[in-house]
């Protein structure tokens, strides 16, 4: 990175005199890293002034026998990844980084996770601190860098996934994990349908799997543990064994949507990309006859679909899960349906009172999570 | 522009629980309470209140004005209505396990007990869910599981008599938990109800759920957000075996790096424990597990999962191990000596009991490459204060409870004991840990919060509060320090005899 330590130490002092000045004259802010999930979630609510983390960027402090890494906001994924590489350790949930990109700071905002979601946690479960600015203007210090901490409210959790809207994340300490020792992909042909009994079934026995994905009428099943654990799996399951390469290029083509599936086609408006997050052994989604992606052991289905918001959502809302308007090729779209699926009127009470007492003058990324807040 | 939120700190009204209720206002509570439940679920008599005085934390104690003991939703919606209207407290108490004094009630105060709230709803093998009421106890989740090959992971020591509730009130951690991770990692939904009296659904069976993590923000919330009263948790399979390694070290530093090198080899035990030499020493006379009684430390270090990874994984650590300097090495070679070998570990504080009139026992938890200097700071402490100090740490996740040995009979000894305790965990936060790593806050540790928290920061845990609670009525007083109390001073203290619960494993 080329920011200097000088520049860092005043892009912090700078940014909490934005938020000073934003505080007083009322104009909102817009937090961004490099924007590469700007598409994701709901549109801002109003004209706002943005707030770059991209000058902070940079490893806090890493230790590989703490399995913990603290890293400024405004580090790329890409360069915290190749850091934890090099001790042979990984961020375990995955988060995609679409087209190459994304932020330490967004990655935690947005509380997006991969492929090995299922097995090993999402973001949210690798949030040990944060350090942010919310409207009392001074670094605030939630969480820690240690595994086990029970002191106060878990705002470091409260923070991911919110999209901003509670304040500015400054640092972000992070539990890591060893890479495994071995790893192989396997892969069935079979169907949606059936591909959902077997992930569940197997999910009840002790096989290591890190990662399901049926897609095009194959199931994908990723093995990551000790040498002889995935070579029994591998012996018990059966399957088409793929190369390394192949693998690795499949698995970041799911978790980065860089596989074509999740692309739209610009002359298809109507089509959008629906991110659906039900309970694992739900049924498959078979009223739909567009193109299916199912992740995390039947928890996550991604569709391609015309079908009315509405009715997507009514779907996902029976089987006791959301829906989520992902990608769409007019982003006009999100304002007009929303990007999240409703929230009930008693957690939004909840929403309301949280807003009003952390950011009392709704400055911080207003609407993006819920529209009004 | 609002006014400043500093006006709002401190605001949250405690003056309810240190004031008597009065005798008129009680009455109305009772009959408004008898309203809704039947009068053997209504306790008042000071005979009948006297075993809700208190939690595990006996040393703190406070009848409250009335129990109740609701069996149905629909009545603790009622009972958190009620104490809306009337301006009473309430404490929602689980099993009262709890080592820092979270469910002591509120002079003037309601104890509402889940516990008659004790059924499993169901278990789903397929997607491997169970779905039970708060007052189940941790180790029945586990229990109704095993017929399928599941089980529920965290595993508190006082998992044979603590409830689920009273796990997310606490976020419990246990043995377990460097691998399979604290109740917040396997809580999939808490349905609850808030002080308005209107049920809310806290996350949800799917993986995600839409707007703030308000689930996360309830666990280890030592309940002072809603008051649970249904609960799915996420099963895990039963690993086929499980075998730890017990490690002796000549030198305490030495096995600090022990665990520092294992998880630099990229190995997360199922469980690495650490003893130092005069816990062994105590232990062993009590529970003769074996131990090797020369070692300066033992680490006992456990693999699970199919015998195959098993046996891969027990040969690298038993490497990296003697590349410490491990000075002796036993694997455990059958179910039955594997629980010998874990025994001491799981008698620590009773064993602490027996050779010592009193013992007060702390829960910092620091990053585990300070686990070495620690030691040496407490050692160093001991001659201090002049007091012992057993130490017995989960060292795969930096978690420690020192046991500080003195005689309260002795004049000046508690006093020598607490400032010892204060001394530990302020070096915690000094060395960037933290206070409490799995007992909680509740009142025992309030004041320790100050020393960790600046007063913006506790700002903000009061806005999440009165988000939840904007009435201040859910167990107020306990685990967020307002600036007043931070003056106050105030610690658990042990003594022998009075720990409630004597029989549950405590480690």
């Amino acid at each position: 990175m080329t920011t200097t330590p000088v520049q860092q130490a005043n892009w912090l002092a700078q940014s909490i005199e934005v938020i000073r000045e934003a505080h007083a004259t009322g104009q909102s802010l817009r937090f961004e890293g490099f924007g590469s999930k700007s598409f994701y979630g709901q549109p801002l609510n109003s004209a706002s002034r943005l707030l770059s983390t991209r000058p902070y960027s940079g490893i806090v402090d890493y230790d590989p026998t703490e399995l913990v890494v603290v890293v400024k906001s405004g580090t790329s994924i890409v360069e915290l990844e190749s850091v934890l590489s090099q001790s042979g350790q990984m961020l375990a949930f995955e988060p995609p980084r679409f087209g190459g990109l994304g932020s330490a700071g967004g990655m935690i905002a947005t509380g997006l996770s991969g492929p090995r979601r299922l097995s090993a946690g999402a973001a949210k479960d690798f949030i040990l601190g944060i350090t942010m600015i919310d409207t009392q203007c001074v670094p605030l210090r939630f969480g820690g860098t240690v595994m086990k901490n029970v002191a106060g409210y878990d705002l470091s959790r409260l923070n991911t996934g919110a999209m901003g809207t509670l304040g500015l994340l400054v640092d972000l300490s992070l539990k890591v994990l060893p890479k495994p020792p071995a790893e192989e992909t396997i892969e069935f042909e079979v169907s949606a349908k059936e591909s959902i009994d077997w992930v569940n079934a197997w999910g009840g026995k002790p096989y290591p799997i890190s990662a399901t994905c049926w897609i095009s009428g194959r199931l994908f099943v990723r093995l990551s543990g000790a040498f002889a654990a995935v070579r029994a799996a591998k012996e018990k399951l059966g399957g088409h064994l793929l190369s390394d390469s192949k693998a690795n290029a499949f698995w970041a083509g799911i978790r980065d949507h860089s596989d074509n599936f999740f692309s739209l086609n610009s002359e298809d408006p109507e089509t959008a990309l629906w991110r659906i997050s039900v309970p694992t052994a739900s049924a498959h989604l078979s009223d739909f006859m567009d193109a299916q992606c199912i992740e995390w052991g039947g928890g996550l289905r991604w569709i391609k679909t015309k079908t009315s918001a509405q009715q997507i959502r009514e779907t996902a809302r029976s089987l006791g899960g959301h829906a989520t308007l992902f990608r769409t090729v007019h982003p006009e779209m999100r304002g007009r349906v929303g990007a999240f699926s409703e929230i009930s009127p008693a957690i939004m009470k909840i929403h309301q009172r949280l807003k009003q007492e952390l950011d009392p003058n709704s400055i911080f990324n207003p609407g993006r999570l819920v529209a009004g807040l | 522009m609002n006014a400043p939120r500093e006006l709002h700190l401190g605001e949250l009204r405690f003056s309810d629980y240190t004031q008597p209720m009065d005798s008129e206002k009680r009455e109305a509570l009772i009959q408004a309470l008898s309203a809704i439940v039947p009068s053997a679920s209504l306790l008042s008599t000071p005979e009948a209140l006297r075993p809700y005085d208190c939690d595990g934390l006996a040393g703190y104690r406070q009848l409250p004005a009335v129990v109740v003991l609701p069996t149905e939703e629909s009545q603790v919606v009622e009972i958190l209505k009620v104490a809306h209207r009337m301006d009473v407290p309430v404490v929602a108490r689980g099993a009262g396990t709890g080592l820092s004094g979270g469910a002591m009630p509120h002079r003037g105060g309601i104890v509402l007990s889940l516990a008659r709230f004790k059924s499993i709803l169901s278990i789903d093998p397929l997607s491997r869910t169970a779905r039970v009421q708060p007052g189940v106890r941790n180790a029945a989740i586990s229990e109704a599981a095993s017929p399928f090959g599941l089980y529920y992971a965290p595993d508190p020591s006082s998992q044979i008599a603590c409830s689920i509730g009273g796990n997310i009130a606490e976020n419990s951690g246990g043995v377990h938990c460097l691998k399979y991770g604290l109740t917040v990692h396997n809580v999939l939904r808490v349905r609850a109800i808030t002080i308005d009296g209107e049920v809310v659904e806290l996350g949800s069976e799917a993986l995600d759920s839409p707007g703030l993590d308000c689930l996360s923000a309830m666990i280890g919330s030592e309940g002072m957000l809603a008051v649970a009263t249904e609960v799915t948790v996420r099963l895990i399979p039963k690993p086929q075996l499980a075998r730890v390694i017990m490690a002796s070290f000549d030198d305490v530093e030495k096995s600090g790096a022990a665990v520092a090198n294992l998880i630099a080899a990229g190995i997360i035990p199922a469980g690495l424990e650490m003893m130092d030499q005069k816990t062994t020493a105590a232990v062993e006379e009590f529970v003769q597990a074996g131990y090797d009684l020369n070692a300066q430390a033992i680490l006992l270090c456990e693999s699970d999962g199919t015998p195959e990874e098993v046996e891969e994984e027990i040969g690298r650590m038993q490497k990296v191990l003697a590349e410490s300097g491990a000075t002796v090495m036993r694997v455990s070679e059958s179910e039955d000596e594997r629980l010998r070998f874990w025994s001491g570990r799981k008698n620590a504080f009773p064993a602490a009991g027996r050779v010592a009139a009193d013992y007060y026992c702390m829960d910092g938890t620091i990053p585990r490459r300070r686990l070495g200097e620690m030691l040496k700071c407490i050692s160093e402490m001991e001659k201090k204060y002049n007091l012992g100090c057993m130490n017995v740490f989960h060292a795969g996740d930096g978690n420690l409870h020192p046991l500080i040995l003195f005689d309260a009979s002795n004049p000046g000894e508690f006093h020598r004991a607490e400032l010892f305790g204060a001394e530990i965990l302020e070096l915690c936060v000094e060395f960037g840990g933290t206070v409490t790593g799995e007992h909680g806050v509740g009142i025992e540790k309030i004041n320790s919060m100050c020393v960790q928290f600046s007063p913006e920061e506790r700002i903000s845990f009061f806005s999440v509060k009165r988000a939840f609670d904007p009435v201040g009525l859910l167990n107020p007083g306990k685990a967020i320090p307002t600036l007043s109390r931070c003056a106050e001073y105030g610690r658990m203290h042990v003594h022998q005899g009075a720990l409630k619960f004597k029989e549950l494993p405590r480690f």
